[in-house]
């Protein structure tokens, strides 16, 4: 019997020749990635465990990215940054960016892309959900708690329990309307949102095979959505080509096996998804943007590690340009490269940001920012009654700030024709 | 490891994810810190919607107004329980409002990882929705040498899922203590 690629990459983690779904290994880790949220907890954690002598097992494999919250006044959030900030000069960490330096890379998800940290074959654990993200560079990428995180510093292993693999194929080519985005919400509304839970969701196809890194990365953020333990796509020649110049670390390249054996298989073909949204407050309460149609939005958030990317911009520029918003719209670039991209990149001969002020956008600094609410002084976190339409990942109640605000997933596209329309539309009507 | 737990339970319903277990803006305070701690007692399922706090008849505060702890020990819930964030302080929350066990259909992986290796609550899957068959408010009785849970309100016996593959960790108190003991760390 064949292997997955995700049971190949723990197999060689583990030092093992095999390994079967649902036994419980050690796993040698290749990086651990922490924030400002959930780095100081792991570091008291790691040093109360392990003492006064307490030693960090490769330095070079720990990489902290303050994140989340960034621009706020809340002296408790500022005080988790100096924490992370001073840890890193105690044990002189090469990998740390500090907030309000030169260094500041914004969203870890995106930042560990660029940076180089993301490589085929390893194992990146960390303190955030949407760890799965990396998982686009065909390498096992999860998130773990505070106590798995400082064990990992201490140890270099944690144990896991080996996955079984969902496989999702996407046959066509991407219509202009559609994006990752898109298919992601379509395999949330079809197996919901424990519908992978401890799985991993592979994806492949000529749709995906087609998509840049940025937008794999859409696919395999969303995982977590459905309860997976990872998402993954196999390395190919548009991931070598991403890397190119990023990164001096070697790396190994897996493939799944064509006998491997699968838990379940979806296919799709990409010329009868239609642009989704996942209603309130589920991701996986899917409907098409259209039967939303007539829903009036007070707000439009195109951000995060899900839809802050360049390529969302990009989609979301293909809507703007030349038009107005007719709702309050927010243009959160995940990280600091995207926020300066925003200037260089042109549509149509005008810069990405040029296009969102003229359509009346605000454009806000790169961090997690009001994805997941934040600190009452967050830009764009949502109040009283709110209806918002969201290229992040997550609309359970409270999500973005308020209890009793709606939010909408969408993908940029149809992020961006809902702001000019003032209502949920699908993006169809203005391409 | 307690073997029995009792207490009055906490009904909720499906998919109740981190965000409602520990709103993300209280996540600023330090979990070492003893009265900041408290912080996260006091906020625990704060985020969950009115109507569906307290089940069957909703509207029921976890904490009360003011209130840093609990009056509930054990949480009833339905499936997927703490799906979203990886947020440690979730479980943590739970606990530092005088939750003992959660039991649930079924689990989020992070949230139920975190559970057992930071020796937080005892998550325990029941296969089936208890949370419609017990009311909030109901005294129950955890028995984990024969995984049952009796409610005491109506007398009726429901049978747990054994811990299996993270009872050691369990047993142990959480990961730390399991590694040393099998001297995996020092």
């Amino acid at each position: 019997m064949g292997m997955t690629i995700t049971e190949k990459i723990l197999a060689r983690s583990a030092g093992r020749k095999k390994l079967e779904p649902g036994e419980n290994v050690w796993l040698n880790v290749d990086t651990l990635m922490t924030h400002d949220v959930c780095g100081p907890p792991t570091i008291e954690i790691w040093e109360k465990e392990f003492g006064a002598g307490a030693e960090i097992w490769d330095k070079n494999k720990l990489v902290i990215f303050p994140d989340h919250y960034i621009f706020t006044k809340n002296a408790h959030a500022n005080r988790n940054v100096d924490l992370l900030r001073d840890f890193a000069r105690r044990y002189e960490l090469k990998n740390y960016y500090d907030a309000g330096s030169e260094r500041y890379k914004g969203v870890c998800h995106i930042a560990l892309a660029e940076e180089g940290f993301n490589v085929p074959g390893a194992v990146l654990f960390g303190t955030d959900s949407h760890t799965c993200t990396s998982g686009a560079f065909g390498m096992f990428a999860s998130g773990v708690g505070n106590t798995d995180a400082a064990f990992i510093m201490g140890a270099g292993k944690i144990w896991e329990k080996v996955p079984e693999s969902m496989k999702f194929t996407f046959n066509g080519t991407m219509p202009e309307y559609l994006t990752a985005k898109d298919l992601i919400l379509q395999i949330l509304g079809d197996i919901g949102t424990d519908g992978a839970s401890y799985r991993a969701m592979e994806f492949e196809g000529e749709a995906v095979s087609s998509l840049s890194m940025l937008e794999r990365m859409t696919l395999t953020n969303m995982a977590i959505e459905a309860g997976a333990i990872n998402g993954i796509i196999a390395c190919d020649e548009v991931t070598e080509k991403y890397l190119e110049g990023k990164t001096a670390q070697r790396y190994e390249i897996f493939k799944s096996d064509p006998d491997a054996k699968y838990h379940s298989q979806f296919t799709y073909d990409t010329g009868w998804i239609e642009p989704l949204v996942a209603k309130p407050h589920s991701p996986d309460n899917k409907d098409t943007a259209r039967n939303c149609e007539g829903t009036k939005i007070t707000s439009s958030y195109i951000g995060s590690c899900t839809g802050g990317k360049l390529t969302d911009f990009r989609f979301a520029a293909k809507i703007l340009y030349g038009r107005k918003t007719a709702a309050r719209t927010f243009i959160v670039p995940a990280s600091t490269q995207t926020a300066k991209q925003l200037y260089s990149e042109k549509y149509k001969g005008e810069p990405l940001a040029k296009i969102f002020t003229d359509a009346g956008c605000i454009i806000v600094e790169s961090s997690c920012a009001a994805c997941l609410g934040g600190p009452s002084d967050t830009i764009g976190r949502s109040v009283n009654g709110d209806v918002v339409i969201s290229t992040t990942n997550r609309n359970f109640p409270g999500r973005m700030g308020s209890k009793s605000a709606e939010v909408y997933l969408a993908s940029p596209l149809t992020a961006a024709a809902s702001a000019v329309a003032g209502a949920i539309t699908d993006p169809r009507n203005f391409l | 490891m307690e073997k029995i737990i009792k207490g009055k339970a906490f009904v909720l319903t499906d998919n109740i994810d981190t965000d409602q277990i520990i709103p993300a803006e209280h996540l600023v305070y330090s979990t070492s810190d003893e009265n900041e701690l408290k912080m996260y007692g006091k906020f625990a399922l704060s985020g969950v919607p009115k109507d569906k706090s307290g089940m069957p008849e909703g509207n029921i505060p976890f904490v009360l107004d003011g209130g840093l702890v609990s009056g509930y020990e054990i949480i009833i819930a339905g499936s997927n329980f703490g799906c979203g964030s990886s947020r440690e302080h979730a479980p943590l929350a739970l606990k530092t409002a005088g939750v003992k066990a959660v039991i649930a259909e079924s689990y989020a992986r992070i949230f139920y990882r975190n559970s057992v290796d930071g020796g937080f609550v005892i998550p325990i899957e029941t296969g089936e929705k208890l949370c419609n068959k017990i009311n909030t408010g109901d005294f129950i009785e955890i028995n984990l040498e024969n995984n049952t849970l009796k409610n005491h309100a109506d007398s009726a016996v429901y049978n747990l899922r054994p811990l299996c593959g993270v009872y050691d960790i369990v047993n142990a108190g959480g990961l730390f203590n399991y590694a040393r003991q099998r001297g995996i760390i020092k």
